[in-house]
């Protein structure tokens, strides 16, 4: 395998008594799209949402075991949580624009990571929606309110807002689920574009999404690891029965 | 069938008759106050002093007074009303003790104003010996506002949805950044239009201010906040009960009312605008 950006060992996750993720260990390649596929409730967002603990905000959770980002376990406890959800930025399964004009939705992270000067933050604006690929579809309504967008433009919005932070790692979270199909492609596009410069982490519901966009796939169920491969190998001979089963349908 | 739909008619005219009722009521009310207190109503009956022994001349110092004291109730009801709320809604972790808190606040909405009263008299009267003046009695309608703020402050601070809040953080904010730029400056309208309500409830309350600050006549304006003041909802009550000549200053009663009354509707409908022009700004 090639470079290494994250290494996840022996992670276990609990929602109070409840063991979400049962001893996960997995290597993610830098620049590269990993998939992760699995059925409702098998812990795929928890585990997602792990890589830059968005957990920490729910009561009564858990972490043991190591995730491993740039040789530095993130839940060491001199760790700040900050400093690892700016590296690591998200974009959620519904999209979630802040009632703020275009220009600001993107340029929020900048200035609340303290950026002052005005052209540096123009200059990232613009870049970001351009490595979003919704630069022309706004470049002539910055000051418009982000809720004016359709539902694809708004999770583009939202992706070129993650990326104004310059993060090294991308985590998305079924970000077409709620998409029709052209908005979907799109962002397919979009994230084979990103790969060049970031790690893409990426919860699909949609079989034929992670064959088609990732690198690699990781197939979850009730919260374990069950099988972890390059994707042409995953979808054409997984070396489980039950992965197989799931991915040709026949549950799930 | 017939049963089903005479149900149908009877039901829906019960219903009917009941906001009938109530709406007669406040009709009834509004049109007795107005139409006796208008008489009296003029440039120089809001800004004048009584005279005669109260039998003549205008309410301004009651006028003034009010306004001191609801100045102070919001000066202490706002920043630790939304403070308590921000803390409980954002920081506090859902434990009994949070739980008992909340239920505290809930139960004092409920205590009987004369109550506040009584305990303004023991905690600024004269424990922290601020005397019987504007600062006590303002302080003591303050607290007697901060459940209420509170609650409502709670609740616009709910209806902020929590994927603001998420994807702040997701971006590397702080929580105290989080809440600053994108939960608060979408709750202020909501905690604004629940403090004004509370505010202008406490600008009428008679009992709270009764043995704190309020004074039966002054010749005077208050000079400072550790000064008595005289206020409309006390000078209401002393003009129609407590008065020599009650027959005689009716008018002056009923023309206290009407300013009173016309205050609190003017609080309440700068509640409902700042409310509707923020959402406005939000919108665009």
């Amino acid at each position: 395998m090639e470079d290494i950006k994250i290494r996840v060992g022996d992670f276990n996750f609990y929602y109070g008594k409840m063991h979400v993720l049962k001893n996960v260990s997995i290597d993610i390649a830098a620049n590269k799209v990993t998939g992760i596929i699995g059925p409702s409730g098998c812990g795929k967002s928890t585990f997602l949402r792990s890589i830059n603990r968005m957990n920490d905000t729910i009561l009564g959770s858990k972490a043991e075991g190591r995730i491993i980002l740039d040789n530095k376990n993130i839940y060491d406890e001199d760790v700040d949580v900050v400093e690892i959800r700016r590296k690591v930025g998200m974009v959620f399964q519904k999209s979630n624009p802040f009632p703020k004009t275009i220009f600001d939705n993107v340029a929020y992270g900048l200035r609340i990571n303290g950026v002052k000067d005005k052209y540096y933050i123009h200059e990232r604006v613009e870049k970001s929606l351009k490595d979003a690929a919704i630069w022309d579809e706004v470049k002539d309504r910055l000051t418009k309110n982000a809720f004016e967008l359709s539902g694809g433009q708004q999770q583009r919005l939202c992706i070129a807002r993650a990326l104004a932070v310059e993060p090294e790692v991308i985590l998305m979270d079924e970000p077409a689920s709620a998409l029709d199909p052209t908005a979907t492609l799109k962002i397919e596009e979009l994230i084979q574009q990103l790969k060049k410069k970031y790690t893409i982490i990426i919860v699909t519901h949609n079989m034929q999404q992670a064959a088609r966009i990732s690198d690699f796939t990781a197939f979850f169920m009730l919260g374990e690891l069950v099988e972890y491969d390059i994707t042409s190998i995953m979808f054409t001979k997984p070396s489980k029965k039950i992965t197989e089963d799931y991915i040709t349908g026949r549950f799930g | 069938m017939k049963i089903k739909q005479l149900q149908e008619i009877l039901g829906f005219n019960i219903l009917r008759l009941c906001i009938g009722i109530v709406i007669c009521a406040l009709i009834i009310i509004l049109y007795d106050i107005t139409t006796k207190g208008i008489g009296v109503i003029s440039w120089k009956f809001l800004s004048s002093m009584p005279k005669n022994g109260m039998t003549e001349g205008g309410i301004l110092p009651a006028i003034i007074g009010t306004f001191l004291v609801t100045v102070i109730t919001a000066l202490m009801a706002i920043p630790l009303g939304m403070g308590c709320a921000i803390y409980l809604n954002e920081y506090a972790k859902d434990s009994k003790t949070t739980r008992l808190i909340r239920m505290a606040i809930r139960n004092l909405s409920g205590v009987p104003s004369i109550v506040y009263g009584l305990f303004g008299v023991i905690l600024f009267v004269q424990l922290m010996n601020f005397g019987t003046c504007v600062l006590s009695a303002g302080l003591t309608l303050g607290l007697m506002t901060l459940p209420w703020t509170i609650t409502a402050s709670e609740e616009a601070l709910k209806n902020v949805p929590n994927s603001y809040r998420e994807g702040s953080l997701a971006l590397g904010a702080t929580k105290w950044q989080a809440i600053k730029t994108n939960v608060l400056p979408y709750a202020v309208p909501g905690m604004l239009t629940g403090t004004i309500l509370g505010l202008s409830r406490a600008a009428g309350e008679t009992a709270p201010i009764l043995f704190t600050g309020a004074a039966f006549f002054l010749p005077s304006m208050p000079k400072s906040l550790f000064s008595q003041f005289m206020a409309l909802p006390y000078h209401l009550y002393i003009m129609s009960t407590q008065h020599h000549a009650i027959s005689k200053v009716r008018p002056i009663a009923y023309g206290t009312a009407l300013v009173l009354i016309a205050l609190v509707f003017m609080m309440n409908l700068c509640a409902v605008i700042i409310r509707y022009r923020l959402r406005k700004i939000k919108m665009e």
